[in-house]
């Protein structure tokens, strides 16, 4: 009976995941190939269903806790997909951000390179899909791997905000554009610490090892 | 603070007749703990729980090897005075045991056997202890009332108060809880909870989640072995070993 729950859960999770992994390549995908239905699609069709996940999933959690009292790896699992799966809801948001400052772009175009941003949004997109797999496969290498990763965004990120910020300088009428792409840079960053936070989530299920807050501790 | 306590086992083999019913067990439970004792029917808990006040000294062709230290003596020592180690180490069992007697002489037998005739200080102990067993309030105005009249949490907190009356160092409750409601189940977990400053406390419990409530450390027997014993939050979050993982998520027993 827990198996089945258990595994269930595992079930909703891994295509909650997928729903918002294709998100948010979803919404970069329609800020590159200006492309607003693929965007609209992102903000009135995805959303509201990872939001419905979002619900079956604590839903079945508690239900779980409450009929199973699940203990040591079952209970470890089950308290980390309550977390997976707000970090995946949170991931949601940032994806219709990204979807909305993409929407204002194409009826705005940034004259400048969006090479900076692809690359950063390459790199947010695998490491979700690592976690993931990480998850799926129980790999706690991956997912440690992934945690070091989150620095290559986060680096790409500054070096968009350095760039903006000097062309703001010399365009004051660019400012609001430039804004729009520094918000989705800035989603894409949040995203990757989330990506952070499920290879965390994953190292606790599968060790019992909470590698939290505490960067040296992640390769015991 | 109270120090008294210590239960230190070294090597303990146990044995009825031929069945080699605990092997080779080595486990320290330190003044003030409670440690609970858990595994399958048939794993040698209950009997390790008997061994650390010689109730098996009773059992024909039963043999013990190795040895129970508790505060530093074996009690397994030719010279051991048994009646005196019982009195040291108090037990609660599974099916409440109050004698065919007052709730008052219920406390105070315990008392009389080792001489105290004083009634002053009968009452006062009598009193004492089921304050301490958290019984007071509801029997303190019919204490001349039979036992057996008591509900069933009410006859188990009174076996408490009996074992407290004696002063012992250390209590060993035997499923303690297996039946009652949930409701005075939770009195003596609670109860478990403010004894454990002056007394160290071993149970054995069917009720895992019993174990991580009201336990510092749990050991997990199997075929008469230790095969985990560490701290109770480890234990059911992240036990060390594969045994006590399958056993404790219901993968098998």
């Amino acid at each position: 009976m827990l198996r089945e729950n258990i595994t269930e859960l595992k079930h909703l999770l891994i295509q909650d995941a997928g729903l918002v992994e294709d998100m948010i390549s979803r919404s970069m995908r329609g800020l590159l190939e200006k492309n607003p239905d693929m965007l609209y699609e992102v903000v009135k069709h995805q959303e509201p269903r990872v939001n419905a996940y979002d619900r079956s999933i604590d839903e079945m959690c508690v239900q779980t806790i409450a009929q199973f009292e699940p203990v040591a790896k079952d209970l470890r699992l089950v308290v980390m997909i309550i977390k997976m799966n707000k970090d995946l809801e949170r991931m949601a948001d940032h994806a219709v951000n990204i979807s909305e400052s993409g929407l204002y772009l194409i009826a705005n175009p940034f004259l400048g390179s969006y090479d900076d941003l692809r690359f950063m949004g390459d790199n947010t997109v695998s490491m979700l899909k690592d976690a993931i797999n990480a998850f799926v496969n129980e790999d706690v290498k991956l997912a440690q791997a992934i945690c070091d990763r989150d620095n290559i965004v986060d680096e790409a990120g500054d070096k968009i905000l350095k760039n903006l910020t000097e062309v703001m300088r010399a365009k004051k009428d660019i400012v609001p554009r430039a804004l729009a792409l520094m918000r989705i840079a800035h989603n894409l960053e949040r995203i990757a610490d989330l990506s952070t936070n499920i290879s965390e989530e994953v190292v606790y299920i599968v060790e019992g090892r909470d590698i939290k807050h505490h960067k040296s501790e992640r390769h015991e | 603070m109270n120090l008294k306590g210590s239960i230190k086992v070294n090597s303990l083999n146990f044995y009825y007749g031929a069945h080699h019913a605990l092997k080779n067990i080595s486990i320290i439970v330190e003044p003030g703990q409670i440690v609970a004792m858990i595994g399958p029917s048939g794993c040698g808990k209950s009997t390790l729980l008997r061994l650390f006040n010689r109730m098996n000294d009773l059992i024909p062709s039963s043999r013990v090897e190795g040895e129970i230290l508790i505060d530093g003596v074996n009690i397994y020592d030719k010279n051991m005075d048994v009646v005196s180690l019982r009195r040291r180490v108090g037990m609660v069992f599974q099916k409440s045991t109050p004698f065919p007697k007052s709730i008052y002489d219920n406390i105070a037998y315990g008392l009389k056997i080792v001489g105290i005739k004083d009634r002053r200080i009968l009452a006062e102990t009598v009193e004492r202890s089921l304050k301490r067993a958290a019984l007071w309030d509801e029997v303190k105005d019919h204490l001349g009332k039979s036992a057996m009249s008591l509900s069933g949490g009410q006859q188990q907190r009174l076996c408490i108060a009996r074992a407290i009356a004696v002063s012992p160092e250390i209590i060993l409750m035997d499923e303690p809880c297996s039946a009652l409601d949930p409701i005075a189940t939770a009195r003596i977990e609670e109860l478990m909870g403010t004894l454990k400053d002056e007394y160290t406390i071993v149970i054995v419990t069917h009720n895992m989640q019993q174990a991580a409530r009201v336990s510092d450390k749990t050991a997990f027997l199997m075929h008469g072995q230790i095969i985990e014993f560490t701290k109770t939050t480890d234990f059911f979050t992240k036990p060390s070993n594969k045994i006590t993982e399958d056993y404790i998520t219901g993968r098998f027993g």
